[in-house]
Parts: C-alpha cells; sequence; structure tokens
C-alpha cells in the first residue's frame, strides 16, 4: 500500500486520480500563496512601521476604492475557476460510463456486504478488474456508512432507504484501503479492508473460485417467480403494473405529471416503497416489500429487472396499460402495482 | 474619541468587583460586567473538559492500534470533545464572555438593554450545561457531535436524550443574549455614536446576534424532532418509517454552518480592534470590514449543503450550495486583506495581543482557503470526512476563533480585572500556542489526503509517524493553554495596576477606570468622532510602556 515513508501521497490508482491531484495541487499552490502573501506583508508591514516612541501618533492612511475592488475581485475570479473544475469533476466522478460493470455493495455495522454479477460475493474486500470501468451501487441496512477508496480518489455514503452511485476505472494492480467513511459506531474504523485490482484474467478466475455463488439476475428471477411478481406485471387482462421487459433505463411517464428515468435508483425504490412514484395508468396497488426482503435480496431483484428483463424484448402487443410516456411507447413500466392489495 | 475622564487616577474608587463581594451580590447580579466574568469562569471550566477529552483522543492515535481504550471509550471521548467544545465553550466564548462586557462600554451605556434577561441567560446555559455534562460523564455521549440519525435515534445506547436536551436548552441561552446585544445596539448606543462610528467589534457582535437569534431556533427544532424520534419511536428520520436521514442534515447543518460563524464572527471583531490599537491606525476600509461582517452573517445561512456532497443530495443542489460556498470565501478576504492593510505607514507595537492576532491570521487564512478544498465539489468527494476536515475546522474554529478569544482577553485583561499579567510569559503562550497548534494540525491535512477517515480508533500502519507528530504538537498546545491559567490569576494577586488606558486605544472602554465602576461611567460620554481616532487622542492615555498610571 503506501510506499513512501513518512508518506505524502496516496497511490494514484484510478482515472480521476491524476486530476483530482491536479486540482489538489492548484488549491494547495493558492493556499501557501495567499497564506504567505498576507502573512509575509503583516511581518514586514509590522517591522518596517514598528513603533519608535510611545508619542507617535502615524498619519491616517486613506485607502483608495480600487484597492477594495481589486482584492475582492482576483478573490471571486479565482473562486469561479475552483468553483468551475470542482463541478466539472464532479460530474466525472459520479457519472458512470454506460459499459461500466456493476458491483453492488450494501453497508452493514460492521462490514461490507459485495454483490458482483456472476454472483461471487465477498465481504469486506473488494475485487476489481484493472482498466474496466467499475459501478457501485451502494446502500445500507442499517445506519449510514460511506464507501471510501482513497487511492481511487472516490466516497459516497451508503444511506439506508436510498441506493448511491460512484464508479472507478482502476489503473493499477494493486491492494488499496477500502473504509467506512461515515462514523457508525463501535467497530467504524474496522468496516472495511482491502480493494484488490487484478488482471482482467485473474478477476475471472477469482470470480469463479471459492467465492461464486449463484447470481443475483438468478436469485431474482426465483424471487420474482416465488413472490408471484408477474401475476400483475404482465401483459393481458389481468396486468395491473407495468410491463417490466425491456424498462431498464427508459423513461417513464408518472401519475400526476412529470417523468423519471428508470434507473437502478428508481427501480430499488418502486421494490421497496412502491407508492413513492406511480407509473401514469396505474394504481397505488403494490404491497411494500421492504420488511420481507434483505438488501441484498432487494439487489437480486434489481439485477433481474436492470440485466435480465431489461435487456427482453418488450411484448409486441403490449401497450402500457394507458400509459402515454414521453419517449418510445414502449417505454411504461415500473413496478408499482403488483399484488392486488392496496397499502 | 471624546470627553477623557480621569477618574482612573483615585485608587481608593469603588469599582464593579469590590462594591460588593458578597456570595448573593455575584449569583444575582445584573451587571453586565460581573454575569461576563460569570461566563468567562463556566466556558473555561468546559474547555478544560473539553481538553482533556482531546488529550485522551490523542493519546489514542499515538499507536495504530486501538490499545489505549475501547472503541466504545474512544467514541465518547471525541464526541465528548466536540459537544463539550462547540456548545459551552467555542458558542459561548467570545460573545458571553467578552461582548458581554464589553459592548455597553464600546457604546457608553450603563448595561445592556436587558439586565434580567442577561442573568437569565447564563442560569438557562449553566442547566444546559450540566445536562450535557451529566450525560457525558454518565453513561457518555457516543454519536459525534454532528448527531447524524438513524445512528443517534435508532442504534445508539447512550445517553443522546439527555445531552440533546443539554443542548436545546443551552440554545435559548445564545438567543437570549443575540436578543439583548440586538437590543442593545439599537437603543442604547451614547450620544454622537453614529452606526458607522460604531468599533468593528459592536458591528461583528451585531452580525453574530442575528445568526444567534435566527439559526439558534432550527437547531432547536431539529434536537426537539431528533429527541421525539428517540423516546417516542417517531419516524421523521427514520427510512423504514418514511422518513429521511439525510433531512436531519439538512436541519442540523441549516444551523450548524451559521454557528461557525457564531465562534469566527465575534473572533474577527476582536482581531479588528487589536490590529487598529496596535498600528495606530484606523481599520483600513472600515465600512468594508463592518459590511463583510453583515455579508458572512446573510450568506451564512444559504451554504449548508456543502456538507452534503457525498450523500444522495442531487448534483444540481449542490452546484448552487458550492457557488454561494465561494462566495461566503468573499467577505473574509476582504478582512484579511483590509487588517493587513492597517499595519501599513502605522505604529505598530508587537505586545501580547497583537501576537495572539498575527497568530490569527497565520491559522485563519490557512483555515479559510482550506476551506475552498472542501467547496469544490470534485476536491470535496476525496477529503470528505477525513482529516483534511477535522483540520481545517480546528483551523477556523480554534486558530481562528480561539485564537481571537485569546487575543482579547488579553487585550481587555487590564480592563476587566484592573491588573497588567506578565509580558514574557503571555508572549511565551502566544508563541507555544501558534507552535503547537500548527503542530498538531498541519500533519492532520496530510492525513486526511492520505485519506485517514475521521473518528477512527484505529488506522492502518503506515500514518502513525504523522499522527505522533499531531499527539506531540497538541502536548506543546497544551501547555500554552495552561500557561495563561497560571500567570493570568498570578496578576490577579501580583500584577502590576492597569491604569485606564494601557494600550493608548480609541474605545470608550478605555475612557473609564480600570476596572471600570459598578455603572461604567460616571458621566455619558458624547462621541464626536469616528471610530480609532488617534490624532485626537491625548498623550497622557498612552503611558511609557510596563509604566503604570497611579
Ligand atoms: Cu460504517
Ligand atoms: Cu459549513
Amino acid at each position: 500500500m503506501g510506499s513512501s515513508f513518512p508518506p505524502l501521497l496516496p497511490p494514484q490508482a484510478s482515472t480521476v486520480a491524476v486530476e483530482v491531484d491536479a486540482l489538489y495541487a492548484l488549491l494547495v499552490s493558492i493556499t501557501a500563496f495567499f497564506t504567505l502573501l498576507v502573512v509575509g506583508l503583516f511581518l514586514y508591514f509590522g517591522l518596517k512601521y514598528a513603533r519608535k516612541s510611545e508619542s507617535e501618533r502615524p498619519i491616517q492612511v486613506h485607502p483608495p476604492a480600487w484597492l477594495e475592488i481589486a482584492w475582492s475581485v482576483v478573490p471571486l475570479l479565482i473562486c469561479l475557476v475552483l468553483f468551475v473544475w470542482g463541478v466539472q469533476l464532479y460530474f466525472k466522478i459520479y457519472t458512470p460510463p454506460k459499459d461500466a460493470i456493476t458491483i453492488h455493495v450494501v453497508g452493514k455495522r460492521w462490514m461490507w456486504k459485495v454483490q458482483h454479477m456472476s454472483g461471487a460475493r465477498e465481504i469486506n474486500e473488494l475485487h476489481v478488474p484493472v482498466g474496466v470501468p467499475v459501478r457501485l451501487l451502494i446502500t445500507s441496512e442499517d445506519v449510514i456508512h460511506a464507501v471510501s477508496i482513497p487511492a481511487f480518489r472516490i466516497k459516497r455514503d451508503a444511506i439506508p432507504g436510498t441506493m448511491t452511485t460512484t464508479w472507478f476505472n482502476a489503473t493499477k494492480v494493486g491492494e488499496y484501503h477500502l473504509f467506512c467513511a461515515e462514523y457508525c459506531g463501535a467497530n467504524h474504523s474496522k468496516m472495511g479492508g482491502t480493494v484488490y485490482v487484478m488482471e482482467k484474467d485473474a478477476y475471472q478466475r477469482w470470480l469463479a473460485g471459492p467465492n461464486a455463488g449463484q447470481p443475483p439476475a438468478v436469485q431474482g428471477a426465483r424471487l420474482f417467480e416465488e413472490m408471484n411478481c408477474i401475476s400483475c406485471h404482465r401483459n393481458g387482462s389481468n396486468q395491473r403494473g407495468p410491463v417490466l421487459e425491456g424498462l431498464y433505463g427508459k423513461t417513464v411517464a408518472l401519475k400526476g405529471g412529470g417523468t423519471t428515468t428508470a434507473d437502478d435508483a428508481y427501480i430499488r425504490e418502486s421494490i421497496t416503497n412502491p407508492t413513492a412514484k406511480i407509473v401514469d395508468g396505474f394504481e397505488p396497488l403494490m404491497p411494500v416489500y421492504l420488511s420481507q426482503l434483505s438488501e441484498e435480496q432487494v439487489n437480486a431483484l434489481l439485477a433481474y429487472v436492470r440485466d435480465t428483463l431489461g435487456k427482453a424484448e418488450r411484448p409486441k402487443d403490449a401497450p402500457a396499460a394507458g400509459t402515454t410516456p414521453l419517449g418510445s411507447p414502449t417505454t411504461s413500466a415500473s413496478p408499482k402495482a403488483s399484488e392486488s392489495k392496496g397499502r | 474619541m471624546s470627553t477623557p475622564h480621569h477618574t482612573a487616577a483615585h485608587h481608593e474608587e469603588e469599582n464593579y468587583l469590590t462594591h460588593d463581594s458578597s456570595i448573593q451580590s455575584w449569583l444575582l447580579t445584573k451587571d453586565h460586567k460581573r454575569i461576563a466574568l460569570l461566563y468567562f469562569l463556566s466556558v473555561t471550566l468546559f474547555f478544560t473538559i473539553g481538553g482533556l477529552f482531546a488529550s485522551l483522543v490523542r493519546i489514542e492515535l499515538l499507536t495504530p492500534a486501538g490499545d489505549f481504550m475501547s472503541s466504545e471509550m474512544y467514541n465518547q471521548a471525541f464526541t465528548s470533545h466536540g459537544v463539550m467544545m462547540i456548545f459551552f465553550f467555542l458558542i459561548p466564548a467570545v460573545p458571553a464572555v467578552l461582548g458581554n462586557f464589553l459592548m455597553p462600554l464600546m457604546i457608553g451605556a450603563k448595561d445592556l438593554a436587558l439586565p434580567r434577561i442577561n442573568l437569565a441567560s447564563w442560569y438557562i446555559f449553566i442547566i444546559g450545561a450540566s445536562l450535557a455534562v451529566f450525560a457525558v460523564l454518565t453513561g457518555g455521549l457516543d454519536t459525534g457531535w454532528t448527531l447524524y440519525p438513524p445512528y443517534s435515534s435508532a442504534y445508539s445506547q447512550s445517553r443522546v436524550t439527555i445531552a440533546v436536551a443539554g443542548v436545546f436548552i443551552a440554545g435559548f441561552a445564545s438567543i437570549l443574549t443575540g436578543v439583548n446585544f440586538i437590543a442593545t445596539v439599537h437603543r442604547m448606543r451614547a450620544p454622537g455614536l453614529t452606526w458607522f462610528r460604531l468599533p468593528l467589534f459592536v458591528w461583528a457582535h451585531y452580525a453574530t446576534s442575528l445568526v444567534m437569534v435566527l439559526g439558534t431556533p432550527v437547531v432547536a427544532i431539529t434536537l426537539f424532532l431528533l429527541g421525539l424520534e428517540r423516546t417516542l419511536g417517531f419516524g421523521f428520520f427514520d427510512p423504514a418509517k418514511g422518513g429521511d436521514p439525510v433531512l436531519f442534515q439538512h436541519l442540523f447543518w441549516f444551523y450548524s454552518h451559521p454557528a461557525v460563524y457564531i465562534m469566527i464572527l465575534p473572533a474577527m471583531g476582536v482581531i479588528s480592534e487589536i490590529i487598529s490599537t496596535f498600528s495606530r491606525q484606523k481599520l483600513f476600509g472600515y465600512s468594508f470590514v463592518a459590511m463583510s461582517s453583515l455579508a458572512i452573517a446573510i450568506l451564512g445561512f444559504l451554504v449548508w449543503g456543502h456538507h452534503m456532497f457525498t450523500t444522495s443530495q442531487s448534483a444540481y443542489t449542490g452546484i448552487l450550495f458550492s457557488a454561494l460556498t465561494f462566495l461566503v470565501a468573499i467577505p473574509s478576504a476582504i478582512k484579511a486583506f483590509n487588517w493587513t492593510a492597517t499595519l501599513y505607514k502605522g505604529s505598530v507595537s508587537w505586545e501580547t495581543p497583537m501576537l495572539f492576532a498575527f497568530g490569527f491570521m497565520g491559522l485563519f487564512l490557512i483555515g479559510g482557503l482550506t476551506g475552498l478544498f472542501l467547496a469544490t465539489m470534485g476536491m470535496d468527494i476525496h477529503l470528505q470526512d477525513t482529516y483534511f476536515v477535522v483540520a481545517h475546522f480546528h483551523y477556523v474554529m480554534v486558530g481562528g476563533g480561539v485564537m481571537g478569544y485569546m487575543g482579547g482577553i488579553h487585550f481587555w485583561w487590564p480592563k476587566i480585572t484592573g491588573k497588567m499579567y506578565s509580558n514574557f510569559w503571555s508572549k511565551l503562550s502566544a508563541l507555544l500556542i501558534f507552535a503547537g497548534f500548527n503542530f498538531t494540525f498541519f500533519p492532520q491535512f496530510v492525513l486526511g489526503f492520505m485519506g485517514m477517515p475521521r473518528r477512527y480508533h484505529s488506522y492502518p500502519e503506515e500514518w502513525q509517524i504523522l499522527n505522533v507528530m499531531s499527539t506531540a504538537g497538541a502536548s506543546i498546545l497544551a501547555i500554552g493553554y495552561v500557561l495563561p491559567a497560571i500567570y493570568l490569576t498570578y496578576s490577579l494577586f501580583r500584577g502590576q495596576k492597569a491604569p485606564a488606558n494601557p494600550w493608548g486605544a480609541t474605545g470608550l472602554e478605555w475612557q473609564t477606570s480600570s476596572p471600570p465602576p459598578p455603572h461604567n461611567f460616571h458621566e455619558t460620554p458624547t462621541v464626536t468622532t469616528e471610530a480609532y481616532d488617534y490624532q485626537s487622542l491625548p498623550l497622557s492615555a498612552t503611558p511609557e510602556k510596563g509604566a503604570s498610571h497611579v
């Protein structure tokens, strides 16, 4: 991990790390410049105009207006540069590319539970391939935590009841720290472990190794069946909820106006809190499953809706039950209605 | 400034300390000067408690393993440190001690507008503080001072409800002080003392009072909701009950970001007074500095979301908060430049308060500028919740706030007690605090950039050397803080008697005797000039250094 001693820079092991460090260097320079300037002038004036006699009464200096304007405007311009760069970098760090692979991360006192889409699972460790964009979908089962991987310069809170996202593209094979950065109680500092960045083939071997298991999408399919989701989310006379095939990533019209994108956070919310956003043309009939499903089961259902149903062809004769979606006519969607019990 | 008095020369004169010495006369006093001293003793006690908890934290972090105490105890230690220092030392320190003592004196008034309310505020403060101290010492509090749910509402086994009740109650003391200052500045100014003749200390306290009055009710409501959630099972912040834990963060920081300005604005007021006095120059850009206090107070209410860039807060909300946060940096920059320019062509004397002011400049600059890192959204992701944040806010709140407070105590000590303290020891203390502070907190910037999360009981081995430096620095800092307790106490018994105006300052408070009489002025002063008019300062008001006036 850290190689220099005493350490001054964390390892630079992701594509964004270089840019974050460049911005950091700029900020450090600005800080050093202004601190030295002001402290230097303070000392210089303080010594140059040191009091020589107790009866000294210096001439009153009247500040010119341009000076006040100058030292308001110059900092403002510097701030503008920092602001724009910061915003641009923020979007870069929190907007995963389309081709990113997905890994689910669930925080629970005091461990990170990781689900790979191949079915491999691990706790307080994270194995990832080098040179591949990896998207983390993060949530928590209890209190607020935060996934922090300093070598990648990323961090994102794990918030119960909400799904958050971050991503990285690791550039160097190696081992890096994985932390929980949001205080979560007794073993907060023990919540974490190691991120292993591996060559792609080594990663594939690891996925197939002892940590392998049933892929979440497969588990999700089974849950989908067991919980009888299909009885409502299907095309036909008994349809009570949106058809889920081909739904993922589409724009969905909502009851009462407005639209939303059927992304992971939205689908997760629709499973755990179905009445939050109702798809136009449906009734809020779906029961709340949160109490029955663990976060990992929710993730499995989500993986099924995203990876299996999301790629499936939408049935040709499936008019999205009265929906008038903004985008293509095939984007109805959503998780609302299912079993006939209302809430 | 005007109508100089010569009462200082009468030594036998009764002053506010000597005119009645019964216990009752202290506990039921309505004299703002005595109430200031009650506050002074109280906040010194809470500073000591908070400091002891800080020592525990630093000792634990000497080694990477969590071996000095259990993680549960450690969590209580840093929480207690934060709660004591923020709510019971930093927030009241400058306003309730120096502000209370000086606001009426500086505007030529006999007392604050509402003397009874002032005494009530101290009792309310003590009740709140006692509850918090009780919670901290019995069963402890382990939520961090930020009290985020659902940890604080549903998981913590510690005395959250009592501690929160303590902070809630103490908030009312703050509101009452703020209301009192606002009323006093509006109603009690001496004849001729127009708004733009007010000392900048008064402007800073006026702006601070606005923050106290407008912000504190919000944190009170927030803590009340948290208490309901914890005791009665409401679900405002609990996702399982349809609540939102991030809502708490919005409400909490709506107060707690402006609260930083409650800690720093009055200290800035102190610095303005010190720098002007020891440069014998009217403060450069007086009206810019005065207005920048108001700008900080107002803008400070619009930036709270910068604490939530890594939560689920939307990116577009974040952008707005980032922009506003950069804006609030500008008035602070204006102040720093104007303070420095005040020395230009001045007559600079490096007495102890000026050393503290210099320390303030250095530390507050670093504190403020490192705030820019955290306002920069893409940078904040990496630094959020690390030691970088810890270092940043200590530079602002301790480097800025406490340096200002120490400077103020040393500046007005002769006025408050009528005694001069040791030049040598006080300068040594200023030096030790400055050096020790940097030694303690500078390594924490590096640790933060390395990625060390805050509130960690144990940490990876490669970070030990920086942590050892930090702990070593903290020991120097501790000596720097203990010294004043010794030489200031000593000065009470053996110190030289202070003249009315030992520093050759212009404020009205220096025109009455040291210590002042019970009603401050024998006759109400009339003001005829602007603040910081050193030209018309009588030569007799500036004795040779060290010489006693009597
Ligand atoms: Cu955690
Ligand atoms: Cu803030």
